[in-house]
């Protein structure tokens, strides 16, 4: 079985985001950039399933910067075989992010391709459902558990009211929730052996996909910060506040 | 131009997020129809019906797609979605599934979590764990949108007279087998709109230490809701966890025990009116943002938080 797993880099989860003075975005320059961290999930999951045999190939994709490479060699260096970076230098919406992983799908043929299931940059939680949509395969979204038979696979789905469990046809996409696994950490020689392993650089333009923009960005602020009050000496007089001052309860 | 929402259900009763999209589908037209798709929906239908606002409710009921499954769902959309100009759901787990199936099926962008409505085209979400506010404009001629539901004021359930249309779909089969679902019982209000929302993280240190929050919230009629780390941690669902992954809620009172607050966790709740943390680490980021910070052992405060609520309630009396 062939694993294709898409990845994102992204502003790394602890940093503090800064928005441009001029409201035209975010700033990146000098930020720390990582893995999307349900992405880091769809990597673990697809390595696992190559461990225990049922894989035989995990295929990393990731599309945008030059830089993205670093992203696809940390996933190399967790235990896939090979990458492929669609290069570009524009901001891609998540359908166009489906249209080319699409095109990626069908000359690779994976049997499965496995996303995280937001990114927490723009929080869009989108590919993945696009993606299968596109290919017109079955989905398995917020993933939390896999098991993988012959020609299907069973799915656990973290939903609002508590879990859900689908069997579904492969191929199929899944986008994985945090709790799917514990991402591993790669060793040194594996960071090393990570370097000589294939990673293929496409430029976007070769795909000839309409990849142009139908959600304009206007402006972006930052988000009003919230002040933080007062401090109380004890529980008696945490419940005056709430009754008398703040009359919440 | 009119807007179609798509009620969210359980073909008993439809859930309060339905009521928060309604609110967004009335700023941008006044048209607005809601979608009921499942079966043995009856009942949903006629609650739907008498929504505040509302022309028309649209009824699907048939079998095949009684679990609301995304592959059936954006079928149905697919085909309905050419008489409207919007498309809303709520941004909960159930809009996000086939809501950005559908919209890419139609070759549209979908526009996710608006958390206000500027225009007919033009909306704001927040990105970055709501760290950053982008006011974003669709091009496309059907707009796929899913509304954060916290960020809108339901509209009343009750006083509306909607007429009802039955349709039937000829669906195609889909490769996906519902097994079951397993939901999480609860007397609690639902946490999503709960007034009071008393919520534990880490620093509760076991499931059994729960009890203790649980206690209070059912002194307060509140919610109970977690930090991811609790509940990665076993100690509690994860239909409770609040956060950039989890649930957004903005109730009147917010209580946060035994939760330092990272940026993930103040994505779900920092909406909420009045702020109250408990932490024994007076460094802890929660503080930075809450109303009221209490630096105590939670293993002492809660249980004293539990004995003062009973002397206020009896005084009341």
């Amino acid at each position: 079985m062939k694993l294709l797993v898409a990845v994102k880099r992204v502003i790394d989860y602890n940093v503090q985001i800064r928005v441009k003075s001029d409201q035209t975005g975010v700033d990146m320059d000098n930020v720390k950039m990582s893995m999307n961290p349900p992405d880091e999930n769809a990597v673990e999951e697809a390595i696992k399933l190559k461990d225990s045999g049922v894989a035989t190939e995990v295929v990393v994709v990731s599309i945008g910067h030059e830089k993205c490479q670093d992203t696809i060699r940390s996933a190399m260096a967790m235990g896939a075989d090979r990458g492929i970076l669609i290069k570009t230098e524009d901001l891609i919406e998540p359908l166009a992010v489906a249209k080319i992983l699409k095109a990626i799908v069908e000359k690779e043929q994976p049997d499965m391709v496995l996303l995280g299931k937001q990114a927490i940059d723009d929080d869009s939680n989108q590919t993945g459902q696009m993606l299968s949509a596109l290919l017109n395969w079955p989905q398995g979204c917020f993933i939390s558990k896999l098991g993988v038979n012959d020609k299907t696979i069973t799915i656990t789905r973290e939903i609002d009211e508590g879990l859900e469990h689908l069997e579904i046809q492969l191929p199929a996409v899944v986008t994985c929730d945090l709790r799917l696994n514990e991402p591993r950490f790669a060793s040194l020689p594996n960071i090393m052996k990570a370097k000589k392993k294939p990673l293929d650089v496409i430029a976007i333009e070769n795909l000839e996909i309409d990849i142009s923009p139908r959600v304009k960005f206007l402006k972006v602020e930052e988000a009003p910060v919230r002040k933080g009050g007062t401090m109380v000496a004890d529980v008696k007089e945490l419940i005056q506040k709430l009754k008398y001052e703040a009359k919440v309860i | 131009m009119s807007v179609l929402v798509i009620a969210e259900h359980n073909n008993k009763s439809l859930k309060s997020s339905t009521l928060n999209t309604v609110r967004a589908a009335l700023e941008i037209d006044t048209e607005v129809h809601i979608l009921v798709c499942g079966f043995n929906n009856d009942e949903v239908v006629k609650q739907t019906s008498v929504i505040e606002g509302i022309i028309k409710v649209i009824q699907i009921n048939d079998h095949s797609i009684e679990h609301q499954l995304a592959e059936h769902l954006s079928q149905v959309l697919v085909q309905i979605s050419k008489n409207y100009t919007h498309i809303l759901a709520p941004s909960t787990t159930f809009g996000k599934n086939f809501m950005p199936r559908a919209a890419a099926i139609l070759d549209v962008s979908q526009i996710s979590d608006i958390s206000a409505v500027v225009s007919a085209d033009t909306f704001v979400r927040p990105i970055y764990a709501g760290n950053a506010i982008a006011t974003v404009q669709s091009s496309d001629l059907i707009k796929f949108i899913t509304v954060r539901p916290t960020s809108f004021e339901a509209v009343e359930s009750s006083g509306g007279n909607a007429m009802i249309e039955k349709i039937t779909f000829n669906l195609e089969e889909i490769k996906t087998k519902f097994v079951n679902r397993e939901e999480a019982q609860s007397e609690r209000p639902e946490l999503g709109n709960a007034r009071i929302v008393i919520s534990g993280g880490r620093g509760l240190e076991s499931a059994d230490n729960f009890k203790l929050l649980n206690e209070i919230a059912d002194k307060l009629n509140a919610a109970v809701g977690a930090s991811r780390a609790a509940v990665d941690a076993g100690y509690i669902g994860n239909e409770c966890q609040v956060g950039q992954t989890g649930k957004m809620v903005a109730p009147e009172l917010y209580i946060a025990v035994g939760i330092s607050g990272a940026i993930q966790h103040l994505a779900g709740m920092k909406e909420s009116k009045i702020i109250v943390a408990i932490n024994k680490d007076e460094d802890a980021p929660i503080f930075a943002i809450a109303d009221y910070g209490l630096k105590a052992d939670l293993f002492v405060a809660l249980p004293e938080f539990s004995k003062e609520l009973d002397l206020l309630n009896n005084i009341a009396k």
